[in-house]
């Protein structure tokens, strides 16, 4: 039952092959069975699970079926606020913190039927590329248990490579549904800048976080996006535009698609087999009808720097609000209100997450400002002309999601720099604003490899619709861990 | 003015950014935070290889200007709800050390 699709789930359950309850139950089972080796799920919700699950079968027996999603489980990672079950973000300054409201797109998933299995596991305050940042300790690949999943949405994408939910909602910064997708095997787009409300979505770096979708395929991103995106008053960044039906125009087709090859993904650097997949996966568009030609994005090199100063400013100004106040951790006796705010924070976050504070309070302090944080916007909006320059000739961009496939726990932990640089092919459409998918293209070693195209503002259905054109001749995105 | 600053990051700036960040850091480690920083800000110095002199910053990706909306009442209070996760109150306030002796 864990490797259907939630678009056969769900007619399953319109057939009666299975009910919400039994299907719930058998992941929840798979949960408890593989949470110990993965750590995945930070938290299991199943006696509310299996509450959902039970009306929801009953409403479907009187014939009232809620929403698209109806009985379908999912999990959200836990950067999402849920009402009445903790939302930790990775982090001891959450650590015991239940959130009296939900984030928009845990009401919209509810409010569609899906039903929320647990809280999935995540790098501290989703700084991080690996999983290893978080307080309730590293997420592994189910591909290998040696090696991390990739993060920051590590756990949710974790936890749909092995199948114990058949998906997950993840947020995306520099590459966080990306990076871990591509690291174990699973479909996961990030949409544009605004598409998606961040209500309720704690906040890292405001000008880039958007959440999306993280599945099995891109047919079951397509079935989740359509009811995540919208715009939402309560977020003052979301988009006044309508939603796409992001289904109905899955099964276009790719006659006459334009794909842009950037040279600077090409160089010298990519790895070899990873290379080679790519020309694989190059050679199936094409037979689908897509035309392919040479593009350059010259500032391709500047996301990385420009990055590691716009997020770690955000990050600073953002997680000023955690001063053992008004809720998170408070340090014991505090002697005087310095004191309280000093060994809350220092108690409460992480290394990682301290780092960046640091980085970030510098970089905005009087007198460096116009260097690092108005220089790096600059170079975003270099960044962002090359793009628009690219999708005058081109309808996408296609590369690879990461440098390598998924590496070793602990092998990176040493140099925060070299970790920073798994992000170097995700962070530019971050730092423009535009969506990107990284879909499953091989394998290198036995360990998933994903490929990457990011397209133009507001177009996730074309992207969704290519990806799934993809994967109907491939089936890279069905093979599961052995 | 020069857009070029300082990338190497010493002991004292670190402890200067830390108390204006309200982060207590240990005397044993403002040394590899100094490292740490200095490598990033060296990081972020690439970006000098390019003349942004003439290039406007990023506001929005989609050059998005705030909404405005009615001034009118939204949310409800909720203020028993929002206290019950607070570490320290009573009375209704949120309880701090004295600020004033």
């Amino acid at each position: 039952m864990h490797t259907l699709t939630l678009a056969s789930m769900r007619s399953g359950l319109e057939n009666g092959e299975f009910s919400s309850v039994e299907l719930c139950q058998h992941f929840i089972d798979r949960i408890k069975k593989q949470n110990e080796s993965l750590n995945a799920f930070v938290s299991i919700t199943e006696e509310q699970a299996i509450a959902a699950a039970r009306a929801a079968d009953e409403s479907r027996a009187s014939g009232n079926v809620t929403g698209a999603l109806h009985g379908l489980p999912i999990a959200h990672k836990d950067i999402f606020c849920t009402e009445g079950v903790r939302t930790t973000c990775g982090s001891r300054m959450l650590e015991a913190f239940v959130p009296p409201y939900n984030a928009t797109v845990v009401e919209k998933l509810s409010a569609a039927g899906a039903i929320c299995l647990g809280k999935t596991n995540m790098d501290e305050f989703a700084m991080g590329s690996s999983n290893e940042n978080s307080y309730f300790g590293a997420v592994r690949n189910p591909w290998d248990t040696d090696r991390v999943p990739g993060g920051s949405s590590g756990g949710s994408a974790a936890a749909v490579g092995g199948r114990l939910v058949p998906a997950c909602t993840g947020t995306d910064t520099g590459g966080s549904i990306r990076q871990p997708a591509a690291f174990c095997g699973i479909t996961g787009l990030k949409p544009t800048y605004g598409r998606v409300s961040r209500y309720g979505m704690i906040a890292f770096a405001s000008s880039l976080d958007q959440g999306g979708p993280m599945a099995t395929s891109a047919e079951d991103c397509a079935w989740l996006l359509n009811e995540m995106a919208g715009f939402d008053e309560r977020d003052s960044t979301s988009i006044e535009r309508d939603k796409d039906d992001y289904v109905s125009t899955l099964v276009n087709s790719l006659d006459g698609v334009t794909i842009g090859l950037p040279k600077q993904y090409f160089d010298a650097g990519l790895d070899a087999s990873i290379a080679s997949l790519l020309q694989q996966a190059i050679a199936e568009l094409e037979k689908l009808g897509a035309k392919f030609v040479d593009i350059d994005l010259e500032n391709q090199h500047l996301s990385v720097p420009a990055y590691y100063i716009v997020a770690p400013a955000e990050c600073s100004s953002n997680l000023a609000r955690f001063d053992g106040v008004r809720y998170g951790h408070r340090c014991e006796d505090p002697k005087d209100l310095e004191d309280l705010y000093k060994r809350s924070r220092a108690e409460g976050f992480g290394r990682e997450v301290k780092r960046r504070i640091l980085v970030g309070t510098y970089a905005l302090s009087a007198g460096y400002y116009d260097a690092y944080y108005l220089k790096a916007q600059k170079i975003r909006s270099l960044i962002s002309q090359d793009f628009s320059q690219a999708f005058e000739s081109v309808d996408f961009i296609l590369g690879p999601t990461t440098p390598s496939p998924a590496f070793k726990v602990g092998e990176k932990t040493g140099d925060p720099l070299e970790m920073y640089l798994n992000d170097i092919y995700t962070i530019p459409a971050n730092l423009a604003g535009l969506p990107g998918i990284s879909v499953p293209c091989g394998e290198v070693g036995g360990l998933p490899v994903g490929m990457q195209l990011v397209g133009n503002y507001f177009e996730e259905a074309r992207l969704l619709n290519v990806a799934h054109q993809y994967q109907m001749v491939t089936d890279w995105h069905t093979r599961i861990p052995g | 003015m020069t857009e070029k600053a300082d990338t190497e990051v010493g002991n004292e700036v670190v402890e200067q950014v830390a108390h204006l960040a309200r982060i207590q850091i240990d005397s044993d480690s403002v040394s590899n935070y100094a490292s740490e920083m200095s490598g990033v800000l060296q990081l972020a110095a690439q970006m000098d290889q390019v003349d942004t002199s003439s290039v406007e910053p990023m506001a929005h990706p989609t050059h998005a200007v705030q909404r405005l909306r009615e001034d009118v009442v939204t949310e409800s209070n909720r203020r028993d709800a929002f206290q019950k996760i607070a570490p320290s109150v009573e009375n209704g306030y949120y309880l701090v050390p004295p600020v004033i002796e």
